[in-house]
């Protein structure tokens, strides 16, 4: 369980990063919500992987460890919060700066950059 | 327990929610009265927090009355809560200078300022490490908000640099707080401390690579050199009052550190001791150097400034990295005094730039502007204060910075760099002066006179230089004794954990 769950965020994390690197806005975001999601995982598993144990006292024979719910409780919210925002924000600069590149201006086809992708 | 700790936090959120409503909202002049009230009122809580806290030593306040180390508390001790009323200095001047017309380009400017407010105002005072995180966020997103404020195509883009950047800080601090949590199993910082002093050698490498994650995320977030290249576009694009706002933000970073490395990775921490300290010493002087060439090679005057943000935050990182008791001492001084410069340097970039008609704030030859002795010689104070010449703070400032090295090499690394800096600045802010107010074309100004309500606000931020000189005795005294509290990390853990086992019986 412990091999496949660090694979599975080690791979979230990677793909969050290569997609983040990424010249558009939509990548950028995309990216993000993986690396988002790897955290989310992450923090989880920081309070020990168990099967079958309760949160709360008096329920279970063996406990989980209530903390790092929570935390990523708040983690996720956030984290929403923040990738719709985000969102929201590469649409306005669509609309602003006439291309949907995060620096406002598409690369040309010899490599060099010119204003607004024209 | 006194509540007061937790008013800085609790007013602002208030006030915004106050603002919102229909009776104000809709009303420019109610908001603007309500805003710069609210502000006059939280500033007198926080100095008499200050007072209190000069009286009684640290005290905490758990939320809830849930006990730590279970309960998130807030923590009010000298160093936090004179960051508090630093804050809300800033802010007081930076809403007045808003209400002069700022306010109404965009909406809801004052309730997110003050959502900022209390966002930093929460970072500084909280006690627990996820609850800085949770500050951070709400901070963050209200100065999205902010950056974007009267809309434009810098704004937008600036905007989106500085959002993906944190949103990638945001999840390298989770990333570093669930490998702390899963080492140490508490995330209250004074407990932090406590476990990592006792911590088995197995576990010594996990905690080490997760408090290098968190210098990373603080680093982002002070701006030091590999980092810090969001800044100058960012500040420059926000409007002004927000831009003078953010001259504190950087400071949050540099105060994290500085919570951070010296309680939990303080001289008790055994083999974690001055963890990351040898990387931060010289990337902090590389940013002091980085940011003084900035300063000469900016082509418009907020670029200018930004880069005075970044040479402070280089400075103020070296100090933080020399882990002494002058140096910190000198840290707070130092925040205090180029904080509030560089915020009145932002005001005062807009009402030159609105009085040389279309070359702006850019350094080239334009009108002349409509003021030239006020703001010449609002910018002239401003200037002999950032760059550090007597007998403004700036100057006191610096000698507490070269008073606080100590060993040989220290002393010759950051006194060369930062009396080099020094000048570098001086050179950079007299090119600047002189195109601003000297090489003008036609005989005309352009532009309006600035308004009562914005030569106020520059002026109380620029006021606050002489008396920082002024009362330089007590301020020194507030400032070693600050420095001490928080290098007595014993004291400290004392006070919150055993104190509270009494008291709560949680054990």
């Amino acid at each position: 369980m412990e091999t496949l769950l660090a694979c599975c965020i080690g791979f979230l994390t990677a793909c969050g990063v290569f997609l983040m690197l990424r010249g558009r806005t939509f990548p950028v975001a995309m990216g993000l919500t993986m690396l988002s999601y790897a955290v989310n995982l992450f923090l989880f598993s920081s309070g020990r992987l168990n099967l079958q144990g309760a949160a709360v006292l008096g329920m279970s024979e063996n406990y989980a460890d209530p903390l790092p719910q929570a935390l990523v409780l708040t983690a996720i919210v956030i984290g929403f919060a923040m990738t719709a925002f985000l969102v929201i924000l590469a649409i306005r600069a669509r609309s602003d700066l006439g291309n949907d590149h995060v620096d406002g201006k598409l690369p040309d086809s010899d490599g060099r950059r010119k204003e607004n992708g024209a | 327990m006194s509540h007061l700790i937790i008013a800085p936090i609790l007013l602002p959120i208030l006030t915004a929610i106050i603002i919102m409503l229909p009776p104000v909202h809709y009303v420019p002049n109610r908001r603007r009265l309500v805003s710069i009230i609210a502000t006059a009122i939280q500033l007198i809580i926080s100095c008499f927090l200050l007072w209190e806290t000069q009286q009684n030593g640290l005290t905490f306040y758990a939320l809830g009355d849930w006990q730590p180390p279970f309960g998130i508390i807030l923590v009010a001790d000298t160093l936090s809560v004179v960051m508090v009323c630093l804050t809300t200095f800033l802010a007081l001047a930076a809403i007045c200078y808003g209400a002069a017309g700022e306010d109404v380009r965009g909406s809801f400017f004052h309730p997110l300022f003050h959502f900022q407010i209390m966002g930093i105002n929460g970072a500084f005072l909280t006690g627990d490490l996820f609850n800085l995180f949770v500050f951070f966020e709400v901070l963050l997103i209200a100065s999205y908000g902010l950056l974007i404020h009267a809309g434009g195509k810098n704004k937008t883009k600036a905007a989106v640099h500085y959002v993906v950047l944190n949103l990638t800080g945001s999840a390298v601090f989770l990333f570093s707080l669930a490998i702390l949590y899963g080492a140490l199993g508490t995330l209250n910082i004074a407990d932090m401390a406590l476990k990592v002093s006792t911590l088995p050698p197995e576990d010594v490498l996990l905690v080490k690579a997760g408090g290098l994650l968190l210098l990373i995320v603080f680093s982002l977030k002070a701006a030091i050199l590999p980092l810090q290249f969001w800044l100058p576009d960012t500040y420059a694009a926000a409007s002004p009052p927000v831009a003078a706002l953010f001259a504190v933000m950087t400071k949050i970073g540099v105060y994290a550190l500085l919570r951070v490395y010296t309680t939990i990775f303080g001289e008790s921490a055994g083999p974690l001791a001055g963890l990351g300290m040898n990387w931060l010493w010289p990337f902090g002087l590389a940013t002091i150097v980085l940011g003084a060439i900035g300063v000469m090679g900016s082509l418009d005057f907020r670029k200018v400034v930004a880069n005075l943000v970044i040479v402070s935050v280089g400075t103020l990182v070296c100090l933080v990295a020399m882990q002494n008791t002058a140096a910190t001492a000198a840290v707070l001084y130092y925040t205090v005094h180029s904080t509030l410069v560089t915020g009145a340097l932002f005001l005062l970039a807009d009402m030159i730039a609105n009085q040389r008609g279309k070359a702006g704030d850019r350094l080239v030859s334009g009108r002349r502007v409509a003021q030239p002795v006020l703001l010449g010689s609002l910018f002239f104070a401003a200037a002999v204060t950032v760059a550090g010449l007597p007998p403004l703070s700036g100057f006191i400032g610096k000698l507490m910075i070269l008073q606080a090295a100590v060993t040989p090499l220290q002393q010759a690394l950051l006194w060369s760099v930062v009396l080099v800096s020094s000048l570098m600045v001086l050179i950079g802010l007299s090119r600047a002066g002189s195109i601003l107010f000297w090489r003008v074309t036609g005989s005309e100004s352009g532009g309006d006179k600035a308004l009562p309500l914005q030569v106020f606000a520059v002026s109380l931020l620029l006021l606050a230089s002489p008396m920082l000189v002024v009362f330089a005795g007590p301020l020194t005294e507030l400032s070693v004794a600050a420095a001490v509290q928080l290098e007595d990390v014993s004291q400290t853990i004392s006070t919150i954990l055993l104190e509270s086992s009494v008291s709560g019986g949680a054990q």
